[in-house]
């Protein structure tokens, strides 16, 4: 008799992949990250780790000390662009991927240019009005592009609350309910979490169609 | 009429309504919200016209700063 359970271990193993093959059908897809911040630059980290052949990621600012306490950037670089030290961080990870790096502010009538190519797009950006713009923006404007989002990461604990939710073409990752304030700073462990689900999210979304 | 709310059956007393409408009647007061309509995105600026219909599977998210 076939279970629920026993039908999801089989399609694991049935899908089931060595690095070498993993990388193979990574190698070919393309990601699109907006903001190169807490989730940005280690969602991006981590996609450039297991392969991701092309990387397309945006931001318009510079870093700064603060942001140190949960983006993948070093205290040398401090003063630079986001994306292009992003950029210099891929390249010294993984060469092999090719990174697209944009210094521009992200908008409704920029965003399906820059991102027309890419088999997902991650919304890594700290504003909710930015969130929602590029939700309206990719879900009314580029039909059959995934989405994942991060949204609810501040504090620190509380590790299992943070979870994927799917809705179509959108994919929430987070706790959904708290918000970045002076009292309740995003920090390294919960953004770290919530920015490796959207990778993990990607690798899903990738793997899975492939 | 009866709709799906996020996931929850909703009986709204309307003949006509309208995201706008439905975002007054429910009381969302949040101002960045996510509003699908059977699966479809509704922008900011077709609240006032997209119509919900009976049957409607409506979602409704709010989005929170941090990043």
């Amino acid at each position: 008799m076939i279970n629920k359970i026993n039908f999801y271990i089989f399609l694991h193993f049935y899908f089931l992949m060595n690095f070498e093959q993993i990388k193979s059908v990574l190698q070919n897809k393309s990601v699109g990250i907006a903001g190169c911040g807490g989730l940005g630059s280690n969602c991006a980290v981590a996609l450039a780790r297991v392969g991701v052949g092309k990387l397309i990621i945006c931001d318009f600012d510079v870093i700064i000390e603060s942001n140190l306490n949960r983006q993948y950037f070093f205290y040398d670089q401090i003063g630079i662009k986001k994306s292009h030290a992003l950029k210099q961080n891929i390249n010294r990870i993984n060469p092999a991927v090719l990174v697209e790096a944009h210094d521009i502010i992200l908008n409704e009538d920029n965003i399906p240019g820059i991102f027309s190519g890419c088999d997902v797009i991650v919304e890594a950006f700290d504003r909710a009005d930015m969130k929602k713009m590029i939700i309206e923006t990719v879900l009314g404007n580029m039909p059959g592009i995934p989405l994942v989002t991060g949204i609810g990461l501040s504090g620190w604990g509380n590790s299992n609350t943070i979870r994927m939710i799917n809705t179509g073409n959108l994919y929430i990752c987070g706790d959904g309910v708290t918000e970045a304030t002076d009292e309740n700073p995003p920090l390294a462990p919960r953004v770290g979490i919530t920015a490796n689900m959207e990778a993990n999210t990607v690798l899903e979304i990738l793997l899975d169609k492939h | 009429m009866n709709i799906t709310l996020n996931n929850n059956s909703e009986t709204i007393d309307r003949e006509k309504l309208t995201v706008a409408d439905l975002l007054q009647v429910k009381k969302f007061t949040f101002k960045m919200l996510i509003v699908k309509i059977n699966g479809n995105i509704v922008k900011q600026q077709e609240y006032a016209t997209a119509e919900i219909k009976e049957g409607d599977n409506v979602i409704v998210l709010h989005l929170i700063s941090g990043g």
